[in-house]
């Protein structure tokens, strides 16, 4: 399998009125053909971000790719003028988000929209376009597509409108498809209709995806690879198989061990993790886990940990990793 | 089993749409369509369902914010419907709400302080400022806050501080019966797990009972003792939280568990899923017969022409399926 992505050494502020922000803080990571990948964490810990770099979709001025690589295809995406980028953008590589209400045009039909970026990417006639739109909204299971084409937003539920996001990312035949919190919004059942459709379209199509999630129930299914992330940090890395049988970093065993599960029987206490999420205008010099990490000793206050690999493929970021292995071992 | 703390009995509410000024228009959305059950002194229900089916306005009828269209909310032993509004002011201080949004559920202009003391006052629960103040202080470290944060502003403190807010101020009232509207869910996972906790450990040190609202089935396994799912304004299944997740009788219940991803990859990949067709039907034109027959795996041809009753299956465990 060949490399499709690599991100290396990214590094992505934002200037607020607190201080510069480090959203994206020295991050590296890759994605294979064909493969899905993850980006876990909670709100503010850089995952979105990180996406947007990869877009050149980080709003200036406030907002700077500082830098790092992007090298999409061995080609360097930081480097293309807004022009080149253009063409990456929606051709090579499409993207879904959380919020499929506020990405959709409301005063464009669901058709145009559709058919937009066939015409610009691909040189569509309108009847072409027109045609392959159809085929894109049945490809992703929503019925009377072409009577569907007429309508708008507004019309569809947010199951469908989801769908038609989908159809929108990939209708110029991308090669990687980054999913925001694709299913945030959506009611468990249609979640489940959703990320099915999701893994079965980039199995047949072999297109490469990022799925950008907090739901750790979500990244067992469906991912191939996971990187963890916190306070603008990749923290941990694993296959999801190694990941969730042996997570070697104590934010991952805490998130893990916070969340009540279906297949267990159930605890008299949840045992969640303690104090409050990062503020990232106010960060601790060492590790940014490091006052809600039951494992900290002196050193964590005092320099960050870097990312290390332990076995393959498998990478932590804790000056106590051995200990922590040797706790879960015992 | 303990004194029932409230009941509710057949709970229609309906809301008109469509139709201006001039225009009158018959359209009603049937939020919810004859809801009964029962709350025990000291017991958690949880109440389950996707967006629509009415969860939320049951919520809001019982704390009487939403009129109902037909049915009876008996409260402590009164039936709320037949109470004056300044009655209904002494009765509600006994029932409380959690809101879903702790950003938008508190006033960004007021203290936190300012924000627990002012139903002190409002409802004079304890007299002069300095007795409001040490209740204030004493709320705070109730819900693992320090005294010092009477002083901040909501925006100061972080969303599992603000639920932590929210949870105090239903608390200042002394409430027996605590509505909590999804208190979780716009929290960050490593939050949620705290909160739950801090609910829990209040419920057992006060005596609270508590009507839990909430989409997410394992964090409803984990709180609740027994579960109401809703679906399309309509109860299709009540049991002990034990019966509901072991042996689940409704389709849709068992569609629902099915659709909830266990983080294990290797369970994952070896689990038999239902994913459910289609979506939920509008409650303007909710499907004859039983209400999930559009979806449901099993459906036969009479599920779409008789509605199913609401029955004992076995002792305590009560479905809504000719099926079953």
């Amino acid at each position: 399998m060949a490399t499709l992505l690599e991100v290396k050494n990214l590094h992505t502020t934002f200037l607020t009125n607190a201080g510069v922000v480090r959203a994206v803080d020295d991050v590296s990571w890759d994605i294979q053909e064909g493969e899905t990948v993850a980006l876990v964490g909670e709100s503010g810990c850089g995952k979105s971000v990180s996406a947007l770099s990869v877009m050149r979709l980080v709003s200036e001025p406030a907002g700077r790719i500082e830098s790092g690589e992007i090298l999409y295809k061995g080609r360097d995406l930081l480097k293309l003028s807004e022009e080149q980028m253009r063409s990456v953008r929606g051709r090579e590589i499409g993207m879904i988000f959380q919020e499929p209400m506020t990405s959709l045009n409301p005063v464009l039909s669901i058709g145009r929209q559709l058919t937009e970026g066939l015409e610009i990417h691909l040189k569509m006639t309108p009847p072409e376009a027109q045609a392959r739109a159809v085929e894109l909204l049945g490809m992703v299971g929503i019925p009377d597509p072409a009577r569907r084409l007429a309508q708008y937003p507004h019309h569809f539920s947010g199951g469908m409108r989801q769908r038609m996001m989908i159809a929108m990312a990939l209708a110029c035949n991308p090669s990687l498809i980054l999913a925001d919190e694709p299913t945030t919004a959506l009611d468990v059942t249609i979640q489940a209709q959703i990320l099915e459709l999701m893994k079965d379209l980039a199995q047949r199509l072999g297109v490469a995806m990022l799925i950008i999630t907090h739901n750790l129930g979500v990244v067992a299914r469906y991912a191939d690879r996971v990187n963890v992330m916190y306070a603008g940090r990749i923290i941990e890395q694993a296959s999801a198989a190694e990941l969730y049988a042996n997570p070697r970093h104590p934010y991952t065993l805490g998130l893990l061990r916070s969340v009540p599960r279906l297949d267990e029987p159930r605890r008299a206490r949840l045992d969640p993790i303690d104090g409050q999420p990062p503020d990232l205008t106010r960060l601790p010099r060492g590790c940014a886990f490091s006052p809600r990490c039951t494992y900290r000793v002196e050193r964590c206050a005092e320099a960050v940990p870097p990312l290390v690999a332990l076995d393959a493929g498998h990478r932590s970021a804790c000056w106590e990793c051995e200990r922590l292995v040797k706790a879960q071992a015992a | 089993m303990s004194e029932v703390l409230l009941e509710v009995r057949d709970l229609v509410k309906h809301f008109p749409v469509g139709g201006g000024f001039f225009s009158r228009s018959d359209a009603v959305v049937r939020a919810i369509d004859g809801v009964s059950f029962s709350l025990h002194r000291g017991e958690t229900l949880g109440l389950v369902g996707e967006s629509g089916c009415g969860k939320t306005t049951t919520g809001r009828c019982i704390l009487h914010l939403e009129r109902p269209t037909s049915g009876q909310i008996i409260f402590e032993g009164i039936d709320i419907a037949s109470k004056s509004e300044r009655e209904l002011r002494l009765l509600r201080r006994h029932m409380q709400v959690i809101f879903q949004d702790p950003y938008s559920s508190l006033n960004p202009r007021m203290t936190i302080g300012q924000i627990l003391a002012e139903p002190i006052k409002v409802h004079r629960l304890v007299a002069g400022r300095a007795a409001r103040e040490a209740r204030v202080s004493e709320l705070l470290t109730q819900v693992g806050l320090l005294p010092q944060h009477a002083q901040r502003y909501p925006h100061q403190l972080s969303g599992g501080q603000r639920q932590r807010v929210g949870i105090a101020r239903a608390l200042a009232m002394e409430p027996s019966l605590i509505i909590c509207d999804e208190p979780v869910s716009a929290l960050d996972v490593s939050i949620q797990a705290q909160i739950i906790n801090l609910l829990e450990e209040l419920q057992s040190r006060l005596g609270l009972t508590y009507l839990f609202i909430a989409h997410d089935l394992s964090v409803v396994r984990h709180i609740s003792d027994r579960v109401v799912v809703m679906y399309l304004g309509k109860i299709v299944e009540v049991a002990d939280r034990q019966a509901l997740y072991e042996a689940p009788v409704h389709p849709y219940t068992r569609a629902l568990l099915s659709a909830v991803p266990i983080p294990d990859p290797k369970l994952e990949a070896s689990r038999e899923r239902t994913v459910l067709r289609g979506e939920v039907p509008s409650p303007l034109t909710p499907p004859g017969g039983c209400v999930f027959h559009p979806r449901c795996p099993m459906a036969e041809a009479r599920c779409s022409a008789e509605i199913p009753r609401l029955r004992e299956i076995t002792p305590g465990h009560w479905g809504a399926c000719h099926l079953a």
